[in-house]
């Protein structure tokens, strides 16, 4: 059965390493195009077999890379704009408008609310954590009730 | 009555070096992670289609959960590779097999077809073993 699949495997390492870069470069202007290319496949080609693999087409997966990173930098409390051109965004609309889409709030109201989330975990770190394990591990202080 | 189970819990050599397998080598995503102070930390982690389920990755040390005795002899259990602990699985066994090795997973089998779909078996940094499955 493997062996049916086996010369598949050299296109799933093609299709993989496209990825991979995407991963490594997505704050860079990446030419999709070039991507294709160096993975030996023709543009159509190369987006359909990438979407049969990742549910996305190489720019929404390039999106969705973009995103997931500006949620760490707005988790980390980095001002929107800086974010925007940190990840490769061009507009600081296209930005906004595709954050508010994919993650469902403005970025600026997810930087204000991983902020208190932060204020929450410094002031009373023991409400994030299941009392079981906090006992176990001797984070509870005695005098609980 | 129980209705579900919300937290499970890996024992881990170095939680570090957990926290960067699980989330930059197996694409988990960090649910909590809380200094507890005294180097303690509260970490987990958890798969993209099942939120509301959390990874608790637990360093093995001397301390309240464990004497001396017993901590070295789990650090040496889980060394050996002693604790299967699941199945991870995804849509597309290949894809996601190769990307693993590329990113330096070791694997212990390769992907082989199953009569419930194809299996590969992998470690993780600490020794403790899973099974990636793509489901028929």
């Amino acid at each position: 059965m493997i062996n049916e699949q086996y010369p598949k495997i050299y296109l799933y390492r093609r299709l993989v390493q496209a990825k991979l870069f995407i991963d490594a470069h997505y704050a860079d202007n990446i030419d999709l195009d070039n991507i294709a290319d160096e993975a030996y496949f023709s543009k159509f080609h190369f987006i359909r077999q990438f979407k049969s693999i990742y549910r996305k087409t190489p720019h929404q997966y390039l999106i969705s890379v973009r995103i997931e990173r500006s949620l760490d930098l707005l988790k980390a409390g980095t001002p929107v704009t800086e974010v925007c051109y940190t990840v490769g965004f061009e507009s600081l609309s296209s930005f906004s408008g595709l954050f508010k889409r994919i993650v469902g709030i403005t970025p600026s109201i997810y930087l204000l609310r991983q902020q208190k989330i932060k204020e929450e975990i410094g002031r009373s770190p023991l409400t994030f954590i299941p009392g079981c394990f906090a006992e176990k591990n001797g984070w509870l202080k005695k005098e609980q009730f | 009555m129980i209705t579900k189970m919300t937290h499970v819990n890996i024992f881990v050599l170095d939680q570090e070096s957990a926290y960067d397998f699980y989330t930059n080598k197996l694409g988990l995503k960090v649910i909590t992670d809380v200094p507890m102070g005294n180097g303690a930390r509260w970490l987990t982690v958890g798969t993209p289609g099942q939120p509301g389920f959390e990874i608790n990755l637990t360093p093995v040390k001397e301390g309240m959960l464990h004497s001396k005795e017993t901590a070295e002899a789990l650090r040496e259990l889980i060394k050996k590779g002693t604790f299967g602990v699941g199945i991870f699985t995804c849509q597309d066994i290949f894809a996601t097999y190769e990307e693993m090795k590329a990113k330096g997973v070791e694997f212990t089998k390769a992907p082989t077809k199953e009569f419930y779909g194809t299996e590969a078996l992998f470690k993780d940094d600490s020794g403790n073993w899973f099974s990636l499955a793509q489901l028929n």
